[in-house]
């Protein structure tokens, strides 16, 4: 009994270190003083500023086009490109895959530096589309190792049986295969838009001065003072994702009620496969 | 490109089950053409113009003297506090992560991704804004500072100092460390542990020879998703750590402020190195090489 009080106070004091800062960011939000460490009483004026403040709204359309567009590209290729791997022999499939972990476990500094050093070598003008470049080569490998998985749970032969009944090899991935690494493909995607959406790092080696995404943004207003509408504006962007992660798990939750843990039951499941 | 698939069809049925296993290779491999040529471009080339930009000078001749400025004393002790902060941080993190996954995988809930969400959700609020928020809780006048001036506790100087860095670095990279670590023991199957039960450990000894070398590998990736990241870092120094301390990625930051391109390179080699001499160590420990564990 003590133990499992002492569990759930542990969990909550982690929780509680997790989401302070945000209880900080959605309480200044509402700060009708404009500095940052004094409280001036309750506004909603920030929300009202913030659709007028055109760099802001600037900022999030830049934001939100690069992470759609960079994650869609990103989930093309490398939905392609884990399928390809899949059927490899062993020695390429390695080479592939190691090279494939190399933005995941490089550091994003040298990540952004070495894009930036391509860019500038081929004369290539920064902006939008180095941006987009840049994000979509640190999104591809989070969509193949979301899709591998699938891949390797796939049944070799549903393929080559639609392949036989005279599927032309497209029909019958989309029919056969596609359906199947589904899950892997939309995970991967979300995890890509995730990773585009909070990226500074590598933004930041890779833009020019024009453009401004909304990590770029609030860094060059560190110093002198963040401007409470981007409060603002982050307090809805995250209402947004509780209220729909809430309304995805509800659903999920609903449609079948007993979930089964992965992992329950591991003999189970491989012999579903 | 539709067409090598349709000249391979005859082809499978001539070779018949010896073609088996090349017919497979020969229809999918097209498909990673956009990826290899992506990789070519945007992958090994960069690292291939890091390394000549490193190795040379403005004019193209080739140099060890961009490698030997991590000898100047500023940017030794900037790469020696990085490294010092960043190996408390993943310790703290790893620490603070384990038993959380713990309990996390005990806790019987409707759904493990909701568990996952819960972790992952605070990375929906921008990195620079929450890493900014910890300025507000922290500073002399700050949210900790009046909650302990109420237990009378007096004023604690902890903005801009190592510690704040610190502070910073477990938040910022927390989730990427209960994460790899929670999903290698939902995996962990329970009639393992029910059967060193029943041959008689405790749970002191089951823990020790059952579920901390299953969860290895979790904790490895989680060791790598902190480790390197924090020593990198020179955002959380730069909102957490005023302008006085300086880590090694302020300092490569500032040399491609200044467009002191080939200093900028040869500072990151060397910090590369780094991150690879920390990788072989940890993969030294690391029995399963296919990685794939680290969501």
């Amino acid at each position: 009994m003590v133990k499992r009080l002492f569990e759930r106070f542990y969990v909550a004091i982690i929780l509680l270190f997790l989401y302070a800062p945000i209880l900080i960011l959605i309480v200044l939000s509402f700060n009708s003083s404009k500095s940052r460490s004094k409280w001036g009483g309750f506004t909603l004026h920030w929300y009202q500023e913030l659709f007028k403040n055109e760099e802001i709204m600037n900022a999030l359309y830049t934001t939100l086009i690069i992470a759609l567009l960079s994650a869609l590209i990103a989930t093309i290729i490398g939905t392609a490109a884990a399928i390809a791997i899949n059927g490899m022999k062993k020695t390429p499939r390695t080479i592939l895959m190691a090279i494939t972990n190399i933005p995941m476990l490089n550091a994003d500094i040298v990540t952004g530096i070495s894009l930036m050093l391509v860019f500038i070598a081929m004369r290539f003008a920064l902006g939008f589309v180095s941006v987009l470049i840049a994000h979509i080569t640190f999104n591809i490998p989070y969509v193949i190792l979301s899709v591998m998985p699938k891949l390797k749970q796939l049944n070799p032969h549903t393929f080559e049986a639609a392949l036989d009944l005279g599927a032309s090899p497209s029909y019958a991935f989309f029919k056969v295969i596609l359906p199947d690494i589904f899950p892997g493909v939309i995970s991967g995607f979300f995890l890509a838009f995730t990773m585009s959406l909070d990226d500074f790092v590598i933004t930041h080696f890779t833009k020019a001065p024009g453009i401004n995404t909304l990590s770029t943004k609030i860094y060059t207003e560190v110093r002198k003072g963040i401007k409470p509408e981007i409060y603002a504006l982050s307090t809805l962007m995250f209402i947004t994702v509780l209220l729909l992660l809430i309304f995805i798990n509800r659903r999920s939750a609903d449609k079948k009620p007993a979930v089964k843990r992965p992992g329950s039951n591991p003999g189970m499941a491989d012999k579903r496969i | 490109m539709k067409d090598v698939t349709q000249v391979n069809k005859p082809a499978k049925r001539l070779n018949g089950e010896a073609g088996h296993h090349s017919l497979k290779i020969k229809k999918t491999t097209w498909l990673s053409m956009p990826y290899l040529l992506w990789m070519a471009g945007f992958i090994i080339l960069p690292l291939i113009l890091i390394v000549y930009y490193g190795i040379t000078t403005e004019d193209g001749a080739a140099t060890i003297k961009n490698l030997l400025l991590i000898s100047d004393p500023i940017n030794r002790r900037a790469l020696l506090l990085a490294l010092e902060l960043s190996l408390i941080s993943t310790i703290i993190c790893l620490l603070l992560a384990y038993p959380l996954a713990l309990i996390l995988n005990k806790i019987k809930m409707k759904s493990n991704s909701f568990i996952v969400m819960i972790i992952i959700l605070p990375m929906w609020m921008n990195f620079l804004l929450r890493t900014i928020a910890w300025q507000n809780i922290l500073e002399r006048t700050g949210v900790l500072n009046k909650l302990l001036s109420f237990l009378g506790i007096g004023p604690l100087n902890i903005i801009n100092t190592p510690g704040a860095i610190i502070l910073g670095m477990v938040y910022n990279f927390l989730p990427f460390m209960v994460l790899p670590i929670y999903n290698v023991l939902i995996k962990i199957d329970r009639d393992i542990i029910n059967a060193a039960r029943d041959l008689g450990a405790n749970s002191m000894q089951t823990f020790i020879k059952i579920i901390l070398p299953l969860s290895l590998p979790g904790i490895i990736s989680g060791i790598t998703m902190v480790f390197v990241p924090a020593l990198t870092t020179f955002v959380i120094s730069t909102i957490l750590g005023g302008s006085k301390i300086v880590l090694i990625g302020n300092v490569i930051e500032q040399q491609f402020r200044l467009g002191n391109r080939n200093e900028g390179s040869g500072l990151s080699l060397v910090l590369m190195i780094f991150i690879l001499i920390s990788m072989a160590i940890v993969s030294k420990y690391d029995k399963e090489s296919e990685g794939s564990s680290i969501w």
